[in-house]
């Protein structure tokens, strides 16, 4: 134990499967955890839409709403429930020194100009001045701030009030990855005392789809849990709306005002494994074995995407080392994107601080696991680049 | 030599720069142009200017992807910078083995390849039309071109760098951001040596038309050259430019271990975010105020140490009124006196290659004892009292230097740099 352990004091979650951290655990907890689908707006796709939510909760001022597309109110929003859940919302001076750093990719774009612009050059071949004349009077002036990666966090400072310092990490899960990576190794070397760190992915847009499908990631066809999308059409990746951010303390900072953390972060790895030549699930064999020993069989909360490689590499080095019990929570969330580590981080937090391990969430690819988690993994391994996985460990 | 600071931290060198702008490529043709007042700003020619109120840019159009997109012109950009910087520093190009910052534009779908796309087959109505020609082509340069990793991944792949590499925004502060996580990562000891990049090609049609649109930028461009005025009273916005500089950091112990030449200090890195606006700062300056106070005490230095101020001065009526009110506070009746110049005179505003980018150029105003001037400063704005270095390079000896990063969303980061470790 040390002062500089990494605290979980807050968490802010929302997904397809409600908002905060009770109705998580509600959700994922029952019986049999079933998946919210839209199967309509974006078919072939499914996606996992987000919950009904009352914007004026967190983002008080309208005119703040109005800056903003769903994405930025998303992880503005979430972010003002993990401040809430640490009890520091209220506390000026508490929230003026707090660090930030925020996993983002881009806003949404403009799609009803984009769908003119796109119309309109069917039918003429001057398509750069085309894009002067439509972008010069169709965009409105605020939606490209709205769109700008680092206005989720310019947003969380306006709202909220969080001013200590303010980064914004790009490059899909490994920006999540590298968010939680970097804030914890700032508070375990004395860089900082307290850090909000998470992310949002909103994906009901045809660009956020777009992203993926460009190298056909995405899976078409009835829902599966990721385990078993090898044989339904497409790539395999069901994206999800959601977004998850937490609060960490040093331990010394949670103590002093008197904080009961969920749990601690502890050794978080990440890598960049060149896919193209060497063996992923090996890769992650390494990557596992890189982590302190520990006894018995651990909950592993996995954020594998679906993506058929990745998935399965994944499945590989988890099934092959021994004592892990897999929970793929992107079954019932779908891909977060940025947002995939923290949420997995954060799901891994919340076991711990109930005393209980979520049950399968795929009875044919995962296995039941009995007794209070005092040590949970969290992975994320990129549909396409990137991987990281760390343990939450008991406060 | 003692190699930690006086908080008992590691004390990080520079060993290498790298540098490309609208003024040339490589440190000693930017430094050349730059001394000699002369200015990159130039008529756009990459795309039609109908339409547009801005038509000039300080965009770097003589590389082989300057008409390739965003996302490859990013990429170049950084490459040759980091090239350079790792060069210099005589470490070997493809095994650098130390984490990469990289401070790069949001990427999207490029236009182009988006018109490309939809006009492929036309099938079904709307966004589904764009899906399904996506689905059924699989254009793996259109995926990587739109994903965030993309730049990084292939820099690491290139240069052996360590890890997980870090694409980072934070918006015109970046390139600063970008060095301060690798002066954190080296003072926390988990590497001997960082790579540093900021790297900005996305000066595109759009991204004109976006900043436009928020009056941001300036509209003089009967004179390009003249456009870019920072401190002047006709001043009337930045001028949109491209650019990347990279910089082999290393903890001076590293550095002398191996017998590196040792180019400057990073002696410390502050930030303070401001809640107040989305484009427009405090009006009291005290989140600008607070990030130099926070970057000099990070240095474990004071005020009166700082012996020139490489600004941000962006030329935009906003920035320069407040940047003048928060170094007025911090340094006082001094402020008067200290030299304080805009590279964004002469290259424009490189965006999130603007904080590496003149990084670099701060450290080699220290090497080479001359400032470059402030270009363009024929009508003093009153309201700002401040020795720009006006339109003519001046020979100094300078031993410190602080540089100013401001961004939209915010974003405050300055650093505090040093000729040599104390």
């Amino acid at each position: 134990m040390s002062a500089r352990d990494v605290m979980i004091t807050g968490i802010g979650m929302v997904s397809s499967l409600g908002e905060g951290t009770d109705a998580h655990w509600q959700a994922l907890t029952a019986e049999k955890p079933t998946p919210v689908l839209d199967c309509e707006r974006f078919s072939p796709y499914l996606i996992h839409p987000l919950p009904g939510i009352d914007w004026g909760l967190q983002i008080p001022k309208r005119g703040d709403q109005r800056q903003m597309e769903t994405w930025q109110r998303l992880g503005t929003y979430t972010a003002g429930l993990a401040l809430d859940d640490a009890g520091v919302k209220d506390d000026e001076a508490l929230v003026a020194s707090m660090d930030m750093i925020v996993a983002a990719g881009g806003g949404e774009r403009d799609q009803a100009v984009d769908q003119g612009i796109l119309d309109a050059a069917m039918t003429r071949n001057d398509h750069d001045i085309l894009l002067n004349e439509k972008l010069t009077t169709e965009l409105r002036p605020t939606l490209f701030l709205a769109q700008l990666s680092n206005l989720l966090a310019g947003n969380i400072s306006i709202v909220h009030k969080v001013t200590g310092s303010s980064r914004t990490f790009m490059g899909e899960e490994g920006a999540g990855i590298s968010a939680i990576e970097t804030a914890a190794a700032r508070i375990r070397s004395g860089q900082s005392s307290h850090i909000l760190v998470g992310a949002a992915f909103q994906t009901e847009h045809p660009d956020m789809l777009l992203a993926y499908e460009l190298a056909g990631y995405l899976s078409r066809g009835d829902w599966t849990p990721v385990w078993q999308r090898e044989k339904a059409e497409g790539g395999g990746v069901i994206t999800g709306s959601g977004a998850a951010f937490l609060v960490l303390e040093s331990r010394e900072h949670a103590e002093k005002r008197g904080r009961k953390a969920y749990a601690a972060i502890g050794p978080v790895v990440s890598e960049r494994v060149r896919r193209s030549r060497a063996d992923l699930a090996e890769a992650l064999t390494g990557m596992l074995e890189s982590l302190p020993p520990r006894d018995g069989t651990i909950m592993t909360l996995s954020g594998a995407s679906g993506a058929h490689a990745a998935t399965a590499a994944e499945k590989q080095a988890l099934s092959t080392a021994p004592g892990f019990a897999i929970r793929g929570f992107s079954s019932l969330t779908g891909h977060l994107k940025e947002a995939q580590f923290p949420f997995a981080i954060a799901l891994a937090a919340l076991a711990i601080e109930r005393g209980h391990p979520y049950p399968v969430f795929d009875a044919e690819n995962e296995q039941p696991l009995e007794g209070a988690p005092e040590t949970v993994l969290a992975t994320a391994i990129g549909y396409n680049l990137f991987e990281g996985m760390g343990l939450v460990t008991k406060a | 030599m003692k190699t930690t600071d006086s908080f008992g931290r590691p004390v990080v060198v520079v060993t290498g720069m790298g540098v490309v702008t609208s003024l040339g490529q490589g440190k000693a043709d930017n430094w050349s142009a730059l001394t000699s007042g002369r200015s990159g700003i130039h008529p756009i020619t990459r795309f039609p200017i109908d339409h547009l109120a801005t038509t000039i840019a300080g965009t770097v159009d003589f590389l082989p992807s300057s008409d390739k997109g965003a996302s490859a012109l990013t990429y170049q950009l950084a490459d040759l910078a980091a090239e350079e910087a790792i060069a210099e520093a005589g470490i070997p190009t493809d095994d650098f083995t130390g984490p990469l910052f990289l401070a790069a534009p949001p990427v999207e779908l490029d236009w182009h390849d988006r018109l490309a796309l939809y006009a492929s087959a036309k099938e079904e109505d709307g966004f589904r039309n764009l899906l399904a020609n996506a689905r059924r082509r699989r254009e793996r340069d259109y995926f990587d071109a739109s994903q965030f990793g993309t730049i990084a991944d292939r820099l690491a792949d290139k240069f052996g760098t360590r890890g997980l590499p870090i694409t980072l925004s934070t918006a015109c502060a970046s390139g600063a951001t970008a060095i301060q996580l690798g002066v954190e990562a080296i003072r926390r000891g988990e590497c001997d040596r960082a790579l540093a990049i900021g790297a900005d090609g996305s000066a595109t049609a759009e991204a004109l038309i976006r900043f436009s649109l928020l009056s941001a930028l300036s509209t003089q461009n009967e004179r390009p050259e003249k456009a870019s005025k920072p401190f002047s009273k006709d001043r009337d916005g930045f001028v949109l430019a491209e650019g990347s500089g990279a910089l082999v950091l290393e903890s001076l112990e590293s550095a002398l271990a191996r017998g590196a030449e040792i180019l400057g200090v990073m002696r410390g890195c502050g930030e303070k975010a401001d809640d107040f606006h989305r484009t427009r700062s405090k009006p009291d300056g005290s989140p600008a105020i607070a990030a130099v106070q926070a970057a000099l005490s990070d240095a474990g230095m004071s005020d009166s140490e700082i012996a020139y101020i490489n600004a941000h001065g962006t030329s935009t009526p906003e920035n320069d009124k407040m940047e003048h009110l928060s170094l007025s506070t911090v340094f006082g009746e001094r402020m008067r006196e200290i030299p304080i110049s805009s590279n964004k005179s002469m290259i424009g505003h490189t965006l999130s290659a603007a904080g590496a980018v003149e990084a670099v150029f701060s450290l080699m105003t220290m090497r080479e004892s001359v400032i470059p001037p402030t270009i363009n400063y024929d009508n003093p704005d009153p309201a700002i009292e401040l020795d720009v270095v006006p339109n003519r390079k001046r020979e100094a000896d300078i031993a410190s230097v602080l540089s100013n990063s401001f961004g939209f969303g915010g974003q405050n980061t300055c650093l505090v740099m040093a000729r040599e470790p104390v």
